[in-house]
């Protein structure tokens, strides 16, 4: 099979966590798009890992992942302290730092 | 040269008299006069030790030296802190200390109802002690200590009653335009290091048959700046007359007999770049002659006794430096003149302000009238003075200004014409206003205030008067008497050879009574046989009006300097609040304001941060493919 095709299928993800993020108000799908977003990341890295030969991609795949993790910890505590103190998930809600 | 340990007791003992009584405060009020006045006596003292050790000496050793300190010392640059007490120094040192502690003892009394006199005394002692510095410095930068410390001790005794504005006003104008002259004495100091490598009396007089011309004579120009600015002469006389302001013992010490002849004392001293100078000394005979007709001719028309003095000072200070341009023939003269005119004047002084003493403080003399018979002291030593400074045989004055007379037609040509004319018409005015003052005072009836109460002042204040009096009649006779004062200075002074003479000593002489004779005649007639009245006339002629105005010397000043300065000044204030105080202003509201603008940029909404970083990526993204395309 082409590699090419797993570009392709990664760039679809990357622009459908893009829009996402860009379009959707609840934090939790905003989130959820950003996970999107790496993990198309990282399926180009292994994608040019293939085609280079090299593991170094595969390795930056294993960092991506566990940078991901982490975040998901925090912005998951951060997601959750914010509903509970403002009983909403929206992230337009959430603007205090304009004024 | 002889090296003599002693000198810097001359200094030190008012200064420590100053020192003291301004650190002791409060504490000293009970005797500080005495105090000071005995440390100013003390001075007198070492001084008269000093003069009889020197007369001991052959003519060509009488000189003494000493070395205080290595004061400065840079590369070639040695200066040290030295003193020089030589023949010309000695009659300053006795005239400062002698003519100063009669007039300390005079302020015992005249300074007793006023409740600083400890200051007072304490003032008086600093400027014995910083001019005995100005006459002892051994080099221009010494002198020059002295000549501040003389500025300084001037600006604070004419502002002595500074509580009144004008008097303190007085003082600072009398500080400002002595600045004027400072700015000359120091430009002479550097012009002189730069040219000749040294500051030193004795070092600059061996330089200067090296020297060129021009640098002697800016040298020369600037000390004569130096010298007008100090001895309020023509064109910085404007200060004198308002630092009548000072109480008057000051007046007397100060602004007559020491402080303002300091300018003589320059010119004599620098005598050896004068004679080389021809261009500067010039220019110092014609600031004389102007100034000795300016002086004369503003007393004419003064009310005020004290200003009338101030007047009749400048115009003998013309004298002194008249007869110190003419080179040196006439230097002896001009320091024979500065002597025996400290004792006459500061004699007057003294007398003025005894009659101020008995008349509440009345300086106006159209107010006295008729007082020598509630002041008899006072009227015969002002008498003797007036006598002495008209110049009649065989008071003081007449061996001193008939000398310098003399001198000035001798000056050969067309100069010496001039300047003997101008001697001579000088002698007609002084003759004319000291009269004026003498009638309008002692004579006539009275024109008091209620408050006046005539009389003859404590033995306090006759005592200095008397015996300045006794030097009045006396120092000229025992000064010339053989020649005494020009052989006793003849070593400082360059040779020089027989002048032929124009007129006749005796004609001279002849001339000047007449003049003299003239002046007194019109005062005489004009004011002596109509009552006086109270007020000054009005209806008077304009230029009356503008002698008044002391020829316009204030009005002068203002239009020329005073105004131009101001409108400086104001100009700059408003290109510093317009330009520079914009420029800050304006980058800080640019600031504010691009701030403003640029924060509606911040909405707050994560979302459109995200919406501005995905474009901002692409945008890179698709610059970075173009480039690397």
């Amino acid at each position: 099979m082409n590699a090419a095709n797993y570009l392709y299928v990664s760039a679809l993800l990357f622009t459908i966590g893009a829009v996402g993020v860009v379009v959707r108000r609840n934090a939790i799908v905003v989130f959820m798009c950003v996970e999107l977003m790496l993990n198309a990341a990282n399926l180009a890295f292994v994608t040019f890992a293939r085609i280079n030969g090299s593991i170094d991609g595969q390795i930056m795949a294993f960092f991506t992942m566990v940078v991901a993790a982490c975040e998901v910890v925090v912005g998951l505590a951060i997601i959750v302290t914010i509903y509970r103190s403002r009983r909403s998930a929206s992230v337009d809600d959430a603007s205090l730092l304009k004024r | 040269m002889q090296i003599n340990n002693g000198l810097v007791y001359l200094i030190a003992l008012p200064l420590a008299g100053a020192i003291i009584l301004l650190l002791a405060g409060r504490l000293a009020d009970k005797w500080g006069h005495i105090f000071a006045t005995l440390m100013s006596a003390s001075s007198f003292a070492v001084g008269l030790l000093q003069l009889s050790q020197m007369l001991a000496r052959p003519a060509e050793e009488r000189a003494v030296e000493q070395k205080l300190f290595e004061w400065i010392s840079v590369g070639s640059f040695q200066v040290d802190a030295g003193l020089l007490l030589d023949q010309l120094s000695i009659c300053f040192v006795l005239l400062i200390t002698g003519v100063g502690t009669l007039i300390h003892i005079y302020s015992i009394s005249y300074m007793s109802h006023d409740k600083d006199r400890r200051r007072f005394f304490a003032y008086l002692n600093l400027f014995i002690a910083a001019m005995l510095l100005l006459v002892l410095g051994n080099s221009f930068l010494n002198l020059y200590v002295g000549w501040e410390g003389v500025g300084l001790a001037s600006y604070l005794l004419i502002g002595f009653w500074n509580q009144k504005p004008a008097y303190a006003t007085a003082s600072k104008k009398a500080f400002i335009m002595n600045r004027v002259g400072d700015m000359g004495l120091s430009f002479a100091i550097m012009i002189a290091f730069a040219s000749l490598g040294t500051v030193s009396f004795s070092g600059v007089k061996e330089a200067v048959p090296q020297a060129s011309t021009a640098s002697l004579t800016a040298i020369g120009i600037m000390l004569l700046v130096a010298a007008v600015g100090k001895s309020a002469q023509f064109p910085l006389q404007a200060w004198l007359g308002d630092a009548m302001a000072g109480p008057t013992p000051v007046s007397a010490l100060i602004h007559a007999a020491t402080m303002v002849t300091a300018g003589v004392y320059l010119i004599t001293r620098s005598n050896f770049i004068f004679d080389a100078a021809p261009t500067a000394q010039l220019l110092v005979v014609i600031v004389g002659a102007i100034t000795l007709l300016f002086g004369a001719i503003i007393g004419t028309a003064k009310d005020d006794i004290k200003k009338a003095l101030a007047a009749s000072t400048m115009s003998q200070i013309g004298y002194m430096i008249l007869g110190a341009g003419l080179g040196p023939v006439g230097y002896a003269f001009a320091i024979m003149h500065l002597i025996t005119h400290g004792f006459f004047k500061a004699g007057m002084f003294l007398g003025a302000g005894s009659v101020m003493h008995g008349m509440d403080d009345e300086v106006n003399m159209r107010k006295y009238g008729n007082l020598r018979k509630f002041m008899p002291i006072t009227f015969v030593t002002f008498g003797l003075g007036y006598l002495a400074i008209l110049g009649v045989p065989p008071f003081a004055g007449f061996y001193s200004k008939d000398m310098i007379i003399e001198t000035a037609f001798n000056a050969g040509g067309i100069k010496g014409i001039l300047l003997g004319s101008a001697a001579l018409l000088g002698a007609g005015l002084t003759a004319f206003y000291m009269t004026r003052v003498m009638i309008l005072t002692f004579t006539g009836t009275p024109r008091w205030d209620e408050k006046a109460d005539p009389h003859e002042s404590p033995i306090l204040m006759w005592l200095p008067m008397v015996i300045l009096a006794i030097g009045s009649v006396t120092s000229g006779f025992l000064l010339s008497r053989g020649d005494a004062l020009v052989h006793w200075l003849e070593p400082l002074f360059a040779e020089h050879g027989e002048h032929e003479e124009l007129l006749k000593p005796i004609v001279v002489t002849s001339l000047a009574l007449l003049m003299v004779a003239i002046g007194v005649a019109i005062a005489f007639l004009k004011y002596s046989r109509s009552e006086v009245s109270r007020t000054a006339p009005e209806d008077v002629s304009i230029l009356t009006k503008i002698v008044r105005r002391d020829l316009l010397q204030d009005d002068f000043n203002e239009a020329l300097f005073m105004r131009p300065g101001q409108a400086l000044t104001s100009t700059l204030v408003k290109t510093d609040e317009i330009v520079i105080d914009g420029a800050v202003r304006g980058i800080g509201s640019a600031a504010l304001s691009s701030a403003g603008a640029l924060r509606a940029s911040q909405t707050g909404f994560v979302r459109s941060y995200a919406a501005l970083i995905l474009i901002g990526a692409v945008a890179l993204v698709a610059a970075i493919w173009v480039v690397t395309k």
